[in-house]
């Protein structure tokens, strides 16, 4: 429950530490901040309670999500620096409206009532607004921005119109009593029309086929930082809370609702694959295979009662390994015009170890054992055949071997083209970044028990 | 002592190669594979001894998973040959011009750590890590350090990684399942479920889709001969000699004991499969034109027939196919040394242009020709005796299985000896050509004296297996499923 003290304070110190004209100091002193807050967290394990009034509720699920989503946030604020470096002045507010976000992200996955999960998803996406339009001067950042907004705000209004009619139908906002409610009384439809609205606007904002048009878009237009963020940390966030949202009610799905709930997950994967394939800017190409794992996630919320620390491994593994790439994205288009996939040529013999380190990253996305990603996907297929699921787990066999093209595709420009432009010294925080994420993500693949047991 | 520490040396070896830098990195993975063949000699002997060299370790708690290493005969036969090969394979580059060494060699010492581990695993998953590990390697091997054109080659070597990885995913879909059925990845607890029928078939069916690949069988087989002609002749070497033998090795450990019901009822099928291979094959082989391509198709002849003495499910076709893989592994090695010593000295692939070497080279001609007789089952040969055995055994399942199967031998030694003729004899050619270095002709000396020793004397080898095959001839055949 401090966390989001910690974190909402920080965020406030970061905008006040600017007036003071301290602005060489801010990253560190974020990251220092949010260190603290990750330790604070974590000390709240095991803990079992509401707070005012059950608008937050610390568990162990929400003390698992909050953890991952404050280190990928350490590492993803940490590279402010340099990419902001054009526009120092201005740090603070970039800064300052990540730890916001993080603070809505926090806030969505420790929700104990309705309302406080739609502030949360609020302050979440109108930071990321803003982040995607950030780069003011440039039109694709502009239309980016614009894009994610309208579609955005309508999803949000969805989500509203969907606790409305679950209020409507139930009374309450609390989750615990809803909770208690859906089990027993006879239901009204529209709890269950107000479920489907709130699925509508997850799915949305977990950018799931055929939900997904606004993402590829707005990926490529906002700043690669932005990007970045959304493709991770707002990416499992959006998961997470909608996982959240359906076990928290407790409301007994129906056998047609997991049957919609696989249709998408299986063409979120095969289309965010497919698509991915024709793809020739890398921040494209990261989008639409966000979009298949999305996909892959999606997989977890069939027989949703067990399947939560199987879904937290996978958002971590892929959450990591997307900062490890994109880490690696950021430092090689950091003078270019834009993210296209000949950038990378010969980038093996440039920089061997960053080379490394993305071909790390995109193995792990491919789910090459070793890596954590093949543990995370391995735990789902088992999750999904255990819940009697075969077709979907057949699809993300064949999605597998699909992605594996695109991912390859990266890696061979690395090591077997010529490079076009002359060797650049790469900057060590971009270094430090990805092997950081790639080490956590190699960790959890050699040593699962660690982390598989968490909620 | 036990096991692991064969595959702690391997994986030191790929450390170490790398770092002792370019100049320094062969003798590093030479020297460290040299020990690694010793450590593995010394656990051979504890074996033998009637010691337990086998290991288990706890790694995972839920899902349950063990880093359980075997150290029954099989698997002891099956790492004798990773690592009596992997010295020969990296004596056979010495000489060679080779652009960054350390990754190169590191590769090497890395591969051959993930294949003798896959030999080794009893438990499902880290099996199937230690196989996806060794694709990894090999790609790059064959991507970086290949021959002809860049985009030729690309294409080649991504249809081959794109293919492999698609079957083994059908193999951890079925370890998926397995988990479900068994609660645990163990070899034991797998091989002793009681399956039905449909899911004995569907998960025969996904280990197939995998082995068949990597084998290859027809009509898996396509990513083959453009793969072999485009890596490095190590490259080719770790790929025909080794790992091949991992798909065929799985079939013995994993396919069969855990869905004996479906191997026995489409065991006709299956050994069809494997004899197709062997017409194609030898057939193709008789056409080609490339002297790589040409060994390529002769190994896939030669590996059918040991996928049919695999599949007759018989005692003698299971020890037989294990004595054809050692001794397939030598051979092929070998022939791929002599190929790429000519196309090094020749600077051609094209058997045509090829010729006259004889006069110049005696030593190089006479090794030549003894790596050719053994590779076409001569008798005293190693391979005569792993062939014989195979052929003995689809002998008793079908006259006409063993006439097929026999056509390997008739048919290879025609192409063999006709590229011979064309390669080595004939009027002297205008290129002068250097006989053979000492380690080149170290490595030969070794293979021929494998060759022979086997080939006169094959009871250690069968001694060491036997144990092993029997205990998967009786969880095929045993009617309740017990261990």
């Amino acid at each position: 429950m401090n966390t989001l003290l910690i974190i909402t304070g920080l965020g406030v110190l970061c905008l006040l530490l600017e007036i003071l004209n301290f602005r060489k100091g801010i990253v560190p002193f974020t990251v220092v901040g949010l260190l603290v807050a990750l330790g604070v967290t974590m000390n709240d394990y095991g803990l079992q309670k509401g707070f005012y009034g059950n608008m937050i509720v610390v568990n162990n699920f929400s003390v698992a999500f909050s953890s991952i989503f404050i280190v990928l946030a350490i590492l993803l604020i940490s590279m402010s620096d340099d990419f902001y470096r054009r526009e120092h002045a201005k740090i603070s507010d970039f800064v300052a409206i990540k730890v916001f976000m993080l603070a809505g992200a926090v806030a969505m996955v420790s929700f104990g009532n309705l309302s406080m999960f739609f502030l949360g998803i609020e302050v979440l996406s109108i930071s990321l607004y803003i982040l995607a339009a950030s780069n003011r001067m440039n039109v694709r950042s502009n239309e980016a921005g614009m894009k994610y907004f309208l579609l955005g705000s309508f999803a949000s209004g969805i989500i509203l119109f969907g606790i409305c009619l679950i209020y409507g139908a139930m009374g309450t906002f609390d989750i615990a009593e809803i909770s208690e409610l859906s089990s027993s009384a006879e239901l009204p439809d529209w709890f269950f029309i107000g479920i489907v609205l709130l699925t509508i606007g997850m799915l949305f904002k977990i950018a799931a086929v055929p939900f997904h048009f606004w993402a590829p878009d707005v990926y490529e237009g906002s700043p690669a930082l932005t990007t970045s963020i959304m493709s991770t940390l707002a990416k499992i966030v959006a998961i997470a809370t909608f996982y959240k949202l359906l076990t928290g009610m407790n409301a007994q799905l129906s056998v047609a609702y997991e049957w919609v709930l696989l249709s998408v997950s299986i063409a979120s994967m095969t289309l965010g694959n497919i698509m991915a394939l024709r793809q020739e800017n890398v921040k494209r190409m990261l989008a639409f295979s966000g979009i298949a794992h999305a996909g892959y996630m999606l997989m977890a919320f069939l027989n949703l009662a067990n399947s939560a620390s199987v879904l937290w491994y996978y958002a971590a593994a892929y959450a990591l390994a997307g900062v490890a790439a994109f880490a690696v994205v950021l430092n090689v288009c950091r003078d270019k015009q834009d993210e296209n996939i000949y950038n990378f040529n010969g980038f093996g013999k440039k920089h061997p170890v960053m080379a490394a380190l993305l071909t790390g990253a995109l193995l792990s996305m491919a789910g090459i054992p070793v890596f954590a990603g093949f543990f995370a996907k391995f735990g789902l297929f088992m999750h999904a055949i255990n819940a009697g699921y075969l077709v979907v787990v057949i699809a993300a066999v064949i999605n597998s071997i699909i992605s594996v093209g695109y991912y390859f595709k990266l890696i061979l420009a690395m090591y077997t083209k010529d490079a076009l432009d002359p060797v650049e010294n790469p900057k060590p925080i971009y270094v430090v970044v990805a092997a950081i994420a790639l080490l956590l993500n190699l960790a959890m693949g050699l040593f699962p028990s660690l982390v598989n047991n968490l909620i | 002592m036990d096991v692991s520490i064969v595959l702690i040396l391997l994986f030191a070896g790929a450390l170490l190669s790398f770092l002792s830098g370019d100049k320094w990195a062969s003798k590093t993975a030479l020297l460290t594979s040299v020990v690694a063949l010793g450590a593995s000699w010394l656990v051979l002997c504890k074996h033998n001894a009637k010691e337990v060299v086998g290991v288990s370790y706890l790694w995972s708690q839920k899902p349950n998973i063990h880093v359980a290493l075997s150290g029954d005969g099989l698997s002891l036969a099956m790492l004798m040959l990773t690592t009596a090969l992997l010295p020969l394979i990296i004596l056979s580059t010495f000489g060679r011009n080779i652009q960054n060494a350390k990754s190169f060699y590191s590769l090497i010492m890395f591969m051959g750590f993930a294949m003798a581990g896959t030999f080794l695993a009893l438990d499902g998953f880290v099996y199937y890590i230690f196989w996806e590990l060794a694709l990894i390697p090999i790609y790059f091997i064959a991507l970086l350090w290949g021959s002809g054109e860049h985009k030729d080659r690309q294409r080649a070597v991504v249809k081959f990684f794109i293919y492999t990885f698609a079957g083994s995913l059908f193999m951890l879909a079925a370890f998926a399942y397995l988990y479900t059925k068994a609660g645990s990845f163990m070899w034991t607890d797998l091989a002793k479920l009681d399956l039905s029928k449909t899911e004995q078939i569907w998960i025969f069916l996904a280990f197939f889709a995998a082995y068949a690949i990597k084998i290859p069988l027809i009509p898996f087989h396509t990513w083959q001969a453009a793969v072999y002609e485009k890596a490095p002749t190590a490259g080719t070497m770790l790929l025909s000699g080794i790992m091949l033998k991992m798909g065929l090795y799985s079939i013995l450990r994993w396919q069969l004991p855990i869905a004996p019901l479906a191997a026995k009822s489409f065991m006709v099928i299956f050994i069809w499969f494997g004899l197709a291979g062997v017409l194609y094959g030898s057939v193709v082989a008789l056409r080609q034109k490339n002297l790589k391509k040409l060994l390529a198709y002769s190994s896939l002849a030669h590996v059918g027939l040991i996928a049919a003495g695999a599949y007759t499910l018989n005692k003698d076709g299971l020890s037989g196919a294990v004595l054809q893989m050692i001794s397939h592994g030598f051979a092929i090695v070998g022939l791929f040394l002599a190929a790429d010593i000519i196309i090094d000295r020749l600077q051609t692939r094209e058997i045509s242009e090829m010729g006259g070497i004889r006069s110049q080279a005696p030593k190089f001609t006479s090794m030549f020709m003894i790596m050719v007789l053994a590779s076409v089952a001569l008798p005293t040969t190693f391979n005569f005796v792993g062939e014989f055995t195979v052929l003995y055994s689809l002998f008793f399942k079908k006259v006409w299985f063993a006439i097929i199967g026999g056509l390997t031998i008739i048919l290879g030694a025609y192409y063999m000896l006709k590229m011979f003729q064309n390669v080595m004899l004939g009027e002297t050619n205008k290129k002068p050509f250097r006989d053979v270095s000492w380690s080149e002709g170290l490595t030969f000396s070794i293979i021929i004296a494998v060759t022979f020793f086997f080939g006169l004397y094959p009871k250690p080898i069968n001694d060491l297996i036997a144990p092993s095959i029997h205990q998967i001839m009786f969880l095929i055949h045993s009617g309740p499923r017990l261990l």
